[in-house]
C-alpha cells in the first residue's frame, strides 16, 4: 500500500499521468477481458445448459431432451420445469447407493493418503540439503507421469496372473491366485497410489515454512519429541492437510478411469455411473442430472479449496 | 536448525518412494518381456517394440494428440498469462471475485463433469450456428485449453507475486510505456514461469482422457483413448512398450522444468534481496 501512494506522489506530471492512466486502463481492460470471456464461454456457460438439460425430457429427437422453452398457438410463452430426474435419481436405489459408495471410498482413500503422506512429506522437510531436492523430485516425477498408465501398472501387479500372485504362489504361500484386480481393494490402491503425490505436496510447501525455532523452545522446556509433535508441529500444519485432502477427496469422488479400469463392473462409482448414462444409454437428461447432484455434493469442499487458495496467494 | 530425520520417517519415505517406484519399474521390465501375459516371464524381447512402430493407429494417434498439446499449451499460456496480469497487477475490478473463482474451479472440478458440460455445450452450440461442424482436434483443443489455462495462471500468479513490481514501477517512473513496461521487463522476469506454464499444460493435455472421450468425434482417437480402449480388456504388452516411451519422454521434459524451476527459484532470491524485502 505504502509503495503505491509513494509511487503516485513521485510521479512526473499530473497532467502526463491522465492520459497514462487512459491508456492503461484500456490495456487493461482488453487484458482481463480476453481469458473473462475465454472461461464464461467454455467453462461458466456450459454448466448452464447442464442444469437446463437436467429439467428437461428425455425425448427421442438429437439431441434427446425436450426443450424446457416451448411457444403454444395463441403465442403464449410457457416454461416447463421437470424435477422428475431429480426424483428419479432420489428414487432409484442404484444411484443412492452410488453416490454413498462413491463418498466412502473417497473419503476412506483421503483418510489412507494422509496417514502415510504426512510423515512422507515430513520425513523430506527433515532431510538434508541433499536429499531434500532429489526426494522432491520423485515426488513431482509420478505428478507428471501419464495417470493412465500409471493405474495401468497395478494391473499387472493386481491381477491373478500378476506379479504378486505369480510370487506368492512360487513361495508357495497359496495355491491358487487371490483375487484383487476388479475388486474394491484394487480401487482403493489406484486412488492412494495416484493421488498420494496431491496430498504430500500441499503438506511439503505448509511444512517448509514452519519456523524450527518453535520446536527447538518446545524441546528447551522439556517437551518431548511426541509431545512436540501434536502440541506445535501438528496444528502448525493443518492448513497443509486441509489444502491435501481437498485435492484428493474432491477428484475422488467423480473418479472415472480407476473404477473402470481396476474395479471392473464391481465397483460402482458416480463418475463411472454418469459416463454410461451418457455414452451408453444416452439419458442425457439423468446423466445431466447425476452431474448436477454430485456438483452440488463438492460445491462446498471446492470453495473451502478456493478459499484457501486465496489466501494462500496473498500470504506471499 | 531441524533435529535429524528420525527413523520412523525415514522407514516411511523408502516405503512411499518403493510404493511409487515399483510398479512403474514393472511396467518397464515387462515392456521387453517376450510373453504375450504380460507378468508371466518369458525371456527378454524387443518384440512388442516392434508392433507397436508397425501400429499406424497408434503413430495417428500421437500426431493427434501432440497437435492438440501443442496448440493448446501455446493458447493456454498466453490466456493464462494474462489471467494472471489481470489478477495480480490489476487490483481490484469488476468481476474480480467471479473470474478468480473461474480460474480455481477448473483446478479440482472432476473430469466428468467438465467433460459433459463441454460436449452438451458444443452439442447446442451446433444446433444456434452451425459450428462446430464436427467434434475432433478443434472441441478437444478448446476443452483442454478451457482447464490448462488455470494451471498455467496460478503458476504464472506464483511467480507475479514473487518478483514484486520494484523494477516494473522503475520502468514506468523513468517514462517507459506500459506496452514497452510489459515487453522490456514483466515478460522476460516471466520467462522461466510461462516456459514451466506451457510445459504442464502441454503434458496435462496429452494425459487427458476422460474429458477428450466425452469431446472427441468419431475417428479421432488422441493417444489415452486408444491406450484406454485396448486396456479395458485387459492386459497389453504393446501397451507396456509404449509406456516405457512415454515415461522417457516425460522425465526427459521434467529434468527441463526442474532446471527451469531451480532458476526461477534462484531469480526469484535475487530479485528479493534486489528489492531490499525481508524474507519472510
Amino acid at each position: 500500500m505504502t509503495e503505491t501512494s509513494e509511487h503516485i506522489d513521485t510521479a512526473p506530471v499530473p497532467a502526463r499521468r491522465g492520459i497514462m492512466r487512459r491508456v492503461q486502463d484500456s490495456w487493461r481492460q482488453i487484458i482481463t477481458i480476453i481469458p473473462f470471456f475465454y472461461l464464461l464461454v467454455f467453462f461458466l456457460a456450459p454448466f448452464f445448459i447442464v442444469a437446463k438439460i437436467s429439467l428437461a425430457e428425455l425425448a427421442i429427437a438429437s439431441p434427446p431432451f425436450t426443450s424446457l422453452i416451448e411457444w403454444t398457438d395463441s403465442g403464449v410463452m410457457t416454461i416447463r420445469l421437470v424435477f422428475d430426474n431429480f426424483i428419479y435419481i432420489w428414487e432409484d436405489s442404484l444411484y443412492l447407493d452410488t453416490y454413498l459408495n462413491s463418498l466412502k471410498i473417497s473419503i476412506t482413500s483421503t483418510v489412507i493418503c494422509l496417514v502415510f503422506g504426512y510423515p512422507i512429506a515430513y520425513g523430506i522437510v527433515r532431510s538434508g540439503p541433499v536429499a531434500k531436492p532429489i526426494l522432491l523430485f520423485c515426488i513431482i516425477l509420478p505428478f507428471w507421469t501419464s495417470f493412465l498408465l500409471r493405474v495401468y501398472s497395478w494391473m499387472g501387479i493386481l491381477a491373478d496372473q500378476g506379479t504378486i500372485n505369480n510370487l506368492l504362489i512360487a513361495l508357495g504361500v497359496i495355491d491358487e491366485p487371490i483375487r484383487m484386480l476388479y475388486t474394491e481393494f484394487a480401487v482403493y490402491i489406484g486412488i492412494v497410489y495416484t493421488y498420494m503425490p496431491f496430498m504430500i505436496l500441499p503438506l511439503y510447501a505448509n511444512m517448509e515454512k514452519l519456523d524450527g525455532s518453535l520446536n527447538e523452545a518446545a524441546a528447551d522446556l522439556g517437551s518431548r519429541p511426541a509431545n512436540t509433535f501434536f502440541k506445535v508441529t501438528l496444528p502448525l500444519t493443518i492448513p497443509g492437510v486441509v489444502a491435501g485432502c481437498l485435492l484428493v477427496f474432491i477428484p475422488a469422488t467423480g473418479e472415472y478411469v480407476i473404477p473402470d479400469l481396476l474395479g471392473g463392473g464391481n465397483v460402482q462409482m458416480i463418475g463411472r455411473v454418469l459416463f454410461n448414462e451418457f455414452s451408453r444409454n444416452s439419458d442425457w437428461p439423468v446423466a445431466a442430472a447425476v452431474a448436477i447432484v454430485l456438483l452440488v455434493l463438492l460445491v462446498v469442499p471446492m470453495m473451502v479449496f478456493q478459499n484457501f487458495q486465496g489466501k494462500a496467494s496473498e500470504d506471499q | 536448525m531441524y533435529a535429524k530425520r528420525s527413523r520412523f520417517l525415514t522407514v516411511m519415505l523408502t516405503l512411499g518412494m518403493a510404493f511409487f517406484y515399483i510398479p512403474m519399474i514393472l511396467l518397464v521390465v515387462y515392456s521387453f518381456n517376450h510373453s504375450k501375459l504380460v507378468p508371466v516371464w518369458g525371456g527378454w524381447s524387443l518384440r512388442w517394440y516392434g508392433e507397436l512402430f508397425q501400429s499406424e493407429e497408434v503413430w495417428s494417434a500421437v500426431a493427434l494428440s501432440l497437435q492438440i498439446a501443442f496448440v493448446n499449451a501455446t493458447f493456454a499460456t498466453l490466456l493464462g498469462t494474462l489471467a494472471a496480469l489481470a489478477m495480480v497487477r490489476f487490483g481490484r475490478f469488476r468481476g474480480r471475485t467471479l473470474f478468480g473463482g473461474m480460474l480455481v474451479a477448473p483446478l479440482v472440478m472432476p473430469e466428468v463433469i467438465t467433460g459433459l458440460s463441454l460436449l452438451v455445450f458444443f452439442i447446442s452450440l451446433n444446433q444456434f450456428i452451425g459450428w462446430p461442424a464436427e467434434r475432433g482436434f478443434t472441441t478437444i483443443t478448446l476443452a483442454h485449453i478451457t482447464f490448462s489455462l488455470a494451471y498455467v495462471a496460478v503458476t504464472v500468479q506464483a511467480r507475479l507475486t514473487g518478483m514484486g513490481q520494484t523494477l516494473e514501477e522503475a520502468a514506468a517512473d523513468l517514462g517507459a510505456k506500459p506496452l514497452k513496461v510489459l515487453t522490456a521487463i514483466t515478460i522476460p522476469q516471466l520467462t522461466p514461469a510461462l516456459i514451466s506454464g506451457w510445459l504442464l499444460a502441454f503434458t496435462l493435455s496429452l494425459d487427458d482422457l476422460v474429458i477428450a472421450s466425452f469431446v472427441t468425434g468419431p475417428g479421432a482417437n488422441t493417444l489415452p483413448i486408444l491406450i484406454f480402449s485396448r486396456i479395458r480388456l485387459g492386459l497389453r504388452p504393446d501397451i507396456n512398450a509404449l509406456a516405457t516411451i512415454m515415461i522417457l519422454v516425460i522425465a526427459i521434459c521434467v529434468a527441463i522444468a526442474a532446471i527451469l524451476m531451480f532458476r526461477q527459484h534462484r531469480a526469484d532470491l535475487r530479485d528479493q534481496q534486489m528489492a531490499g524485502t525481508k524474507e519472510s
